[in-house]
């Protein structure tokens, strides 16, 4: 247990010796993508065969500096998950890219014992070979600051925390700062926060802070619902600690002694890093009564979600924390006034909290440079979908879409054409060709209609129907809505139906000012932020895309050829050689013809279930 | 005779308040793998809450469930990355294998439920599923059977 201040810098310094010490390491990656892939098996294999060679290696940080010897490690997200298992050899900054268990033998022989790079693991783009990770043009574009540690330490190792200057920021606030400065220096950098408003976080602060009503709460939205987002995930599972510094500074500058982190249910290895993070803070002293000898007490807590949306809704949350059903509430009052159990509360994201020990390190006027005037700082994105390099990125707020898409996502996947990229999730919209460059902040992205929101970024290619994903945002928040508000819960409702049936071929005339009728009517009446937003991505579709929802209403064609119910399924007469497996298979009758004659599929029968496709031995069955 | 010292483990964990709620809801679920309605009236003792109360909030959860689950829990990933990526076909290749649809989710000798999840957040890997929560990723919809007919193998033996 640490008393003070000096006993903090005297262990930091010791770890920190200890962690510069380390000549070689293996780092292996061990972030989602990479362990599906099988991360964990290479990591074991590379143990085995050192075992094997008598190379001396560690699993973990020593207690005293040790030069030689190679340190095996598994850390956090490395980002670019679409080529994983990413293994990466320091100090040289070697990234190999798609390591299979087979490659381990040969990395231990040739680049740990013999110091040569295996080339044919290297990253290749355009026939050009990049040996370091920092050369490759995916990472080059990035600024990555609050993932800065996730590819670097042991999230399970509080000494890597503290070797990398982890707990220096509260250190400073403790010791250094007064509330108020603390809360000035948040203001003065400009930190909007990251989950989605970007409501000023300093602003946030000093109102709980000048509020008398005791006690009060630090409250972090870890329910990263939004589908196609895993930024804060990162954050909790591969960096624990940073949110945990973040939240406890937020405490001091607000005058809070408890915390709650509430972390999606889908996410049992975040909940299982956070738990194990406060353990070791509470061990340490950072965390529990009269932290480092200051006075300060600070208590963190977890609590898991259980699958529903709209708690990433500030009131919803709340309640979910008190046991209650997860329903939004009308404000006024607001979260700052009253909050988690009726108290003032400070109520931020993940990646909010990430950026404050940054902050406080640098100071403001250092992170004010790192962006545009407006939106300060960085923002990370998870970059999915028809995209060549999926994965995790961090880039300065106001980067242009098209760097973010091609000089570091390397383009649309598979050689396809680009048609659209959806920001913000369910409750955000589309962007296009011309918004290439548009630079990504939130006052920009308003302009157009679209908003960052917690940063999915999901590419679509020209085979993706913009009906069809409309359909699918409005599914999802169908599904999500609560049910508390009329507008929300009957609009979204039929504005769904009208959507099914536009893509089953059904459209009619007026739908789509319909549409936009009933969107713009739940955007000014809903309840809360899920409610208001739920017509985003129907309504951007539509600003975008409304050849697409004329074609799919008057000429019942999707043009994108995706909706399954507007496909004419057809028999090739050249190669069908009348054998009716393909009659015998429709359920419907739709198919007829004469044993060893070319067969037809009568099309006002034809539900288009495609089970004569399958079934035709010759491949005589094509759909357009 | 009900077992309800889950409950009471739960209960000594969390604290006997409304708060603890959905944890003690939670560690319900994974031990029965359902909520019985037997601890309905038990919990609403024991923690001061109306049993109309607790079964709201185990209704409004998706994660709560008042019929049981089956052995193996396949949940396919649905979320943004997935669906452009086609998961849609292989969830319907699993219900087609497994005789399930999206009303009836789990298999009538309780091996088996698949349902769907908003995002795994392994979007990378998409489309992904996952499997008892083992992430399986870059799923097809013939991976996905044969992974179904696997289990069903070992569990045959």
């Amino acid at each position: 247990m640490l008393k003070s201040k000096e006993e903090l810098q005297a262990l930091r310094s010791q770890v920190k010796e200890a962690f510069d010490a380390e000549s070689k390491r293996i780092i292996v990656c061990a972030g989602a993508g990479c362990v599906s892939k099988g991360a964990l098996k290479i990591y074991d294999k590379f143990a085995e065969i050192m075992k094997e060679k008598g190379v001396k290696f560690s699993l973990e940080l020593q207690k005293e500096p040790h030069s030689d010897g190679v340190r095996l490690k598994e850390s956090g997200c490395h980002g670019f998950c679409e080529i994983g298992p990413l293994v990466r050899i320091e100090p040289q900054g070697w990234l190999y890219v798609k390591v299979k268990v087979e490659d381990c033998e040969e990395i231990i022989s040739e680049t740990i014992i013999g110091g040569k790079c295996v080339d044919r693991l290297a990253y290749t783009q355009d026939g050009q070979i990049y040996r370091e990770q920092k050369e490759i043009p995916f990472y080059k574009k990035q600024t990555r600051l609050i993932l800065d540690n996730c590819d670097k330490i042991d999230a399970t190792s509080i000494e890597e925390y503290l070797a990398t200057g982890g707990y220096t920021a509260l250190e400073k606030v403790l010791f250094d700062m007064d509330a108020e400065s603390v809360i000035n220096e948040i203001s003065e950098s400009g930190l909007r926060g990251r989950g989605g408003g970007g409501f000023p976080a300093g602003r946030k602060w000093s109102q709980v802070a000048r509020q008398n009503n005791f006690p009060k709460y630090v409250v972090c939205n870890g329910d990263e619902g939004d589908p196609g987002a895993f930024m804060d995930r990162s954050v909790m599972e591969d960096d624990p600690h940073r949110l945990l510094e973040g939240m406890i500074i937020a405490g001091i500058a607000c005058g809070a002694n408890d915390g709650y982190i509430y972390v999606r249910a889908e996410y049992p290895k975040a909940v299982a890093r956070l738990e194990l993070a406060i353990k070791q803070a509470t061990e340490l002293g950072l965390l529990g009564d009269n932290i480092l000898g200051s006075g300060f007490n600070f208590n963190m807590h977890i609590n898991r979600g259980a699958g529903a949306f709209v708690c990433g809704e500030g009131s919803a949350l709340t309640a979910s924390i008190e046991g209650k059903r997860g329903m939004p509430r009308t404000k006024p009052p607001r979260t700052v006034e009253h909050g988690l159990f009726d108290k003032p509360t400070v109520l931020n994201n993940v990646e909010t909290y990430a950026n404050v020990s940054t902050i406080i390190n640098n100071g403001s006027e250092w992170f004010k440079k790192i962006g545009t005037e407006n939106s300060t700082g960085t923002k990370t994105f998870a970059l999915t979908g028809n995209i060549q390099n999926a994965g995790l990125i961090e880039v300065p707020m106001g980067t242009t879409l098209r760097e973010v898409i091609f000089d570091i996502g390397g383009g649309v996947r598979d050689g396809g054409e680009f048609k659209a990229v959806q920001i913000g999730g369910p409750s955000g919209g589309c962007l296009t060709e011309e918004h290439f460059d548009l630079p990504l902040d939130f006052d920009s992205l308003s302009k157009v209609g679209a908003i960052i929101g917690s940063g999915g970024l999901v590419v679509m290619d020209k085979k993706t129907c913009m009906v069809e994903v409309a359909r699918f945002f409005m599914d999802f928040t169908q599904k999500e809505s609560c049910g508390k508000c009329v507008p929300c819960r009957e609009g979204t409702k039929r504005m769904l139906e009208i959507l099914n049936r536009i893509v089953d071929g059904k459209g009619e005339d007026g739908d789509i000012e319909l549409l936009k009728e009933l969107g713009e009517a739940i955007s000014k009446t809903a309840l809360c932020g899920l409610g208001k937003t739920a017509a985003g991505p129907v309504l951007s579709t539509i600003k975008y895309f409304e050849d697409e929802y004329r074609a799919h209403i008057y000429d019942k064609k999707c043009p994108a050829g995706a909706c399954q119910k507007l496909k004419t399924i057809s028999i090739d007469p050249e190669i069908c050689k009348g054998c009716s497996k393909c009659a015998r298979n429709c359920p419907v009758g739709a198919i007829k013809g004469e044993i060893k004659k070319p067969f037809v599929i009568d099309q006002k029968l034809c539900i288009k279930c495609g089970a004569c496709l399958s079934s035709c031995p010759f491949k005589a069955i094509k759909e357009n | 005779m009900f077992d309800y010292s889950v409950l009471d483990r739960a209960i000594e964990k969390f604290g006997n308040e409304e708060k603890s709620l959905i944890a003690v809801l939670q560690e319900a679920q994974e031990n029965y793998r359902y909520l019985p309605k037997e601890i309905f009236p038990y919990l609403a003792e024991k923690l001061n809450v109306s049993e109309a109360k607790i079964f709201g909030v185990a209704t409004f959860y998706e994660n709560f469930s008042l019929e049981q689950k089956g052995k193996y829990v396949i949940k396919v990933c649905d979320g943004t990355a997935c669906h452009v990526r086609h998961s849609v076909p292989i969830l319907e290749a699993l219900r087609k294998e497994l005789g399930l649809s999206e009303e009836k989710k789990t298999t009538d000798d309780l091996m088996f439920t698949v349902e769907t999840v908003a995002c795994l957040g392994a979007c990378s890997s998409a489309p992904a599923i996952t499997l008892n929560n083992e992430i399986y990723p870059t799923m097809t919809p013939e991976s996905a059977v044969a992974l179904v007919k696997s289990i069903i193998e070992k569990e045959g033996k």
